[in-house]
């Protein structure tokens, strides 16, 4: 299978089983789709009759273009068969053990923010803050079923991490001083929306988190529509100057600038390019995902224009670059060489087997956005994984096992995509949220015309 | 060739056979919390 598409002037082709690149010229552009549709003789013949009249290219020219592909195909660079499709749930089966936990160590927020799919912190349920015997046990629970890994990931999530400081470090102290013993390497993220952001915050974090994720949507009147305190005031002078003196104060650290666009703003680009004026980075801008029919709620009509924005940030990225004041955008980072593996792009974020959620009770959930899903309860951190229906669903649940996804040139860059996206869309996780997967496609196709930029 | 450049990737197939080691972060917990993207993970096993 291959994927053709034209982007800032180059003519990008991809080889999906093979994971190739190639870009080309329109004549080779031609050859290859003909190629894919008629097959190599039938393909020869269509291109010496198409082009017998045009000057541009020769009858000597096609038969080169003809052996360039066939020396691409020999060296299964192009047309290559999928041979991962036998092996996918075996790939899947082959490691269970669990690696990584969202905490959620609270269950309640100090802003009050309309579009929150955690409900304002609470997930639809009581108000809650995790002890830290609880997190503690935790921490317990993915050390005795993390196996032979050795890199464990603990996310501070709620609600509002910061809600609950204190045990965020007794929590992260206490795993310091058991790693050693059970040969583990602790990585910490704290994601918060940064109004109890202090100089303590500030120095533990930039000491003790491999990352901090920092929510702010961009400009000043897209932020405070949505993320207000719970008295109704807009929460963007309060969090700003705490979020630029933290990572002044972060160094080489990891970071991110964390947005959610909506059918408020469009025109998301302007939000990302406020926040790289600002003097952030390193930066992410995710499209908000709602239930159908709210005013919030990206629609149809809204995707020539994302579509559109997509492409004006990479191309204003490529001319930072080359200014000297690059900035990242988490969906356009992409690895080509050192990227991840088949079983990786197979088996995708790990949900339900090797990524749990466990709530301020030490309950367990798939992810963060099972949480309180009756049927997807898990089990809890002291008795283990107990809901072995649910937790055997997702173990199935890679970017084979949905067959929209069969003829889609992404799905080993995607693996399947969001099992909650899915979940939500179509009350299957083993559905499609196709809305997300357009614009998905479009990051890819964004993020490999990039990378090719760069290169020429 | 003149008219075709191709890009160096990793090679899927050859990491079918030394792939697999479950070492690199989970796609989720970097930044964006609502999407599973695997295409911007680091692959960590030390050596591919």
């Amino acid at each position: 299978m291959i994927h053709q598409y034209k982007l800032n002037g180059y003519n990008i082709v991809l080889d999906v089983f093979s994971g190739s690149i190639h870009v080309v010229d329109d004549f080779a552009y031609d050859a290859i789709k003909i190629w894919d549709e008629e097959g190599k003789e039938k393909a020869a013949e269509i291109l010496q009759s198409k082009y017998a009249d045009n000057t541009e290219i020769t009858e000597e020219d096609i038969k080169n273009i003809m052996s360039d592909i066939d020396e691409l195909v020999k060296d299964k660079k192009l047309f290559t068969d999928d041979i991962f499709e036998v092996n996918a749930f075996d790939l899947k089966e082959r490691h269970t053990e669990i690696k990584a936990l969202c905490l959620h160590v609270a269950h309640t927020c100090n802003l009050s923010c309309s579009y929150c799919f955690a409900k304002q912190g609470n997930f639809c349920g009581e108000e809650a803050i995790m002890s830290a015997e609880t997190a503690k046990a935790a921490l317990d629970f993915l050390i005795k079923n993390s196996g032979e890994r050795h890199n464990l990931e603990v996310d501070f999530f709620g609600g509002e991490p910061l809600l609950n400081w204190e045990v965020v470090k007794e929590t992260v102290n206490y795993a310091r001083s058991i790693e050693k013993q059970y040969n583990k390497n602790f990585r910490f993220t704290l994601t918060t929306n940064g109004v109890n952001i202090d100089d303590d915050v500030i120095e533990f974090s930039n000491k003790e988190m491999q990352n901090v994720v920092l929510s702010l949507d961009g400009r000043k009147e897209v932020h405070d529509r949505f993320r207000k305190t719970p008295a109704g005031k807009g929460s963007y002078d309060i969090i700003v100057p705490k979020f630029k003196k933290f990572v002044e104060k972060r160094g080489d650290r990891d970071y991110y600038m964390r947005g959610t666009f909506t059918a408020y703003n469009t025109d998301f680009l302007e939000d990302i390019l406020h926040m790289a004026d600002l003097g952030f980075t390193e930066i992410s801008m995710e499209p908000v995902v709602t239930a159908p029919g709210q005013p919030e709620g990206l629609t149809e009509e809204d995707l020539p224009v994302l579509f559109e924005q997509y492409e004006k940030l990479a191309l204003e990225m490529l001319k930072r670059k080359k200014e000297n004041h690059p900035f990242t955008f988490y969906h356009y980072m992409i690895d080509l060489t050192g990227g991840p593996c088949i079983y990786k792009r197979i088996s995708g974020c790990g949900a339900g087997t090797e990524y749990l959620a466990v709530t301020p009770w030490g309950d367990l959930y798939p992810c963060h956005q099972f949480v309180n899903d009756p049927e997807y309860k898990m089990g809890n951190i002291y008795d283990g994984i107990t809901n072995t229906k649910a937790r055997d669903e997702f173990k199935l649940c890679n970017s084979y096992a949905r067959p929209e996804c069969r003829d889609c040139w992404a799905r080993l860059y995607c693996s399947g995509g969001c099992s909650a996206n899915a979940y939500h869309a179509t009350g299957s996780i083993k559905g499609v949220y196709e809305y997300g997967c357009r614009l998905f496609k479009k990051r890819i196709e964004c993020a490999i015309m990039m990378k090719i930029a760069e290169m020429m | 060739m003149k008219r075709i450049k191709t890009i160096e990737t990793r090679n899927m197939a050859k990491s079918l056979q030394n792939g697999g080691c479950g070492e690199c972060q989970t796609s989720c917990q970097s930044a964006c919390k609502t999407s599973c993207g695997v295409a911007n993970q680091k692959c960590e096993k030390a050596e591919k």
